[in-house]
């Protein structure tokens, strides 16, 4: 199932020259998809991550420390930390940030969403003492598996779409959402809540694992 | 395995489990799903999405001065951390969560009546979780529940009034619902089974058997 992304990414690529579908053309785009994995399009967010994720690279560290904890702080108040305590988590979020970036993978997670489950799985652990129950890893994308930019360029577009439909929401129906996300409400609060359109999101998502799959497939048949 | 499966973790109880407010059995059964449904293991990542852009719009609150220099002075620090809980891995029919509950051993079983065995899993104050085996043809007591009761399929199949349950799917039974889930011809049926709440039984002999049952 491709969705509406994919069609306005795939006309993006082409349009300049629609209709004259020659070698050339196709070469041009080729030289495009290839030169966007190694640079530019990502978002700031993504290229800071992978500056900390491959080269530990403390400057990037700094730069998402700066977007992110007076958030961070925002976001575990909200959650009922108190205040004296809340510092306290989001040093404990970010350093947990730093120490686990080897399990940053823009294919499937946006910065925000990854910093996100690392928040809430600290909260969780200081809350119940134990962790929660989580899914098998999906295995080993091996050391050489390479980012699809593609699909890491589309779950960026596709957050910030998720972003832009939360901000547009009434101050009623955002609080619920926050409150949903923020592990305030039960999950049959949740059910009666209306909410966010998940739904191009999720066939991205969905796009990107099917195609992890594969790949698995492939290396094991190897 | 995972094209098979036709019933899926609702989006509400997916949000919960992202979020960490559902109960720990039922967190169990998302894991466990998940772990064998690449549909939901997506729909579980756009949750996170979705928490992600709640992070992002967050209002911000001014951090004291000196929080910046401690956390980029304690980056190289060498910190007992406690390592990361290393994955208990898959056995038999009993994906990694299960088997992480079982604490990596083999379901002890007891005897429940009519052929069918039970294994608790996790029993808390937020309920429970047990893993049960129901021989080919037979069903299980009929019962209803306080709560929700989720069942999902490790082994076989089941059939209630609602449906056919094969494997990974999950069945999702409220508080109204009186079934008698019969495990397919065949196979054994291996299910993983959480309720929020005390299952009650409808005939008089279960029910006082109960406490001893602990279910």
């Amino acid at each position: 199932m491709l969705s509406v992304n994919d069609d306005r990414l795939a006309k993006e690529q082409t349009t300049p020259e629609a209709g004259l579908l020659s070698m050339q053309t196709v070469e041009k785009a080729r030289l495009v998809a290839t030169k966007s994995t190694k640079s530019a399009p990502y978002s700031e967010q993504t290229l800071w991550m992978l500056a900390i994720r491959d080269n530990r690279d403390k400057r990037a560290f700094g730069l998402l420390f700066d977007h992110f904890a007076p958030r961070l702080k925002g976001f575990v108040i909200r959650a009922g930390a108190p205040a004296g305590q809340a510092e306290d988590i989001v040093q404990d979020v970010m350093l947990s940030v730093w120490r686990k970036a080897h399990l940053f993978d823009p294919e499937r997670a946006q910065v925000s969403s990854w910093i996100y489950q690392v928040a809430r799985n600290r909260q969780i652990d200081i809350i119940r003492k134990e962790g929660r129950p989580m899914p098998e890893a999906l295995k080993a994308e091996a050391e050489d598996h390479e980012p699809d930019a593609g699909q890491v360029i589309a779950l960026e577009q596709e957050t910030g779409v998720l972003r832009e439909a939360l901000e547009r929401l009434n101050p009623d129906q955002r609080d619920m959402i926050e409150k949903a996300y923020l592990g305030e409400l039960s999950h049959s609060d949740i059910a009666e809540a209306t909410g966010l359109p998940l739904g191009t999101i999720k066939s991205r998502i969905r796009l990107g694992l099917e195609r992890l799959r594969h790949e698995l497939k492939d290396l094991r048949e190897r | 395995m995972s094209e098979q499966i036709s019933h899926h973790i609702p989006d509400a109880l997916m949000a919960s489990y992202v979020a960490g407010s559902l109960p720990k059995p039922f967190a169990l059964v998302v894991a466990t799903h998940v772990s064998m449904c690449d549909e939901c293991r997506a729909n579980l990542l756009a949750h996170e999405a979705a928490g992600g852009a709640v992070l992002e719009t967050m209002g911000e609150e001014p951090l004291s001065g000196d929080l910046r220099s401690r956390v980029m002075g304690a980056l190289d620090e060498q910190i007992d951390v406690t390592p990361d809980v290393a994955e208990t891995p898959r056995k038999g029919v009993y994906p990694g969560p299960v088997m992480a509950a079982l604490k990596g051993s083999d379901p002890k079983w007891k005897k429940l009546g009519g052929g069918v065995r039970q294994c608790i899993v996790d029993m808390g104050l937020e309920g429970s979780a047990r893993l049960l085996h129901i021989p080919a043809g037979r069903p299980v007591p009929e019962h209803s529940h306080g709560g929700l009761e989720l069942t999902l399929v490790l082994q076989g199949a089941f059939s209630d009034a609602t449906g056919r349950f094969d494997v990974g799917d999950v069945e999702i039974a409220d508080a109204d619902l009186e079934h008698v889930p019969t495990a397919d011809e065949g196979q054994d049926c291996i299910c993983l089974a959480a309720t929020d709440a005390p299952l009650r039984f409808r005939s008089f002999v279960p029910r006082i058997l109960q406490p001893l049952f602990a279910i």
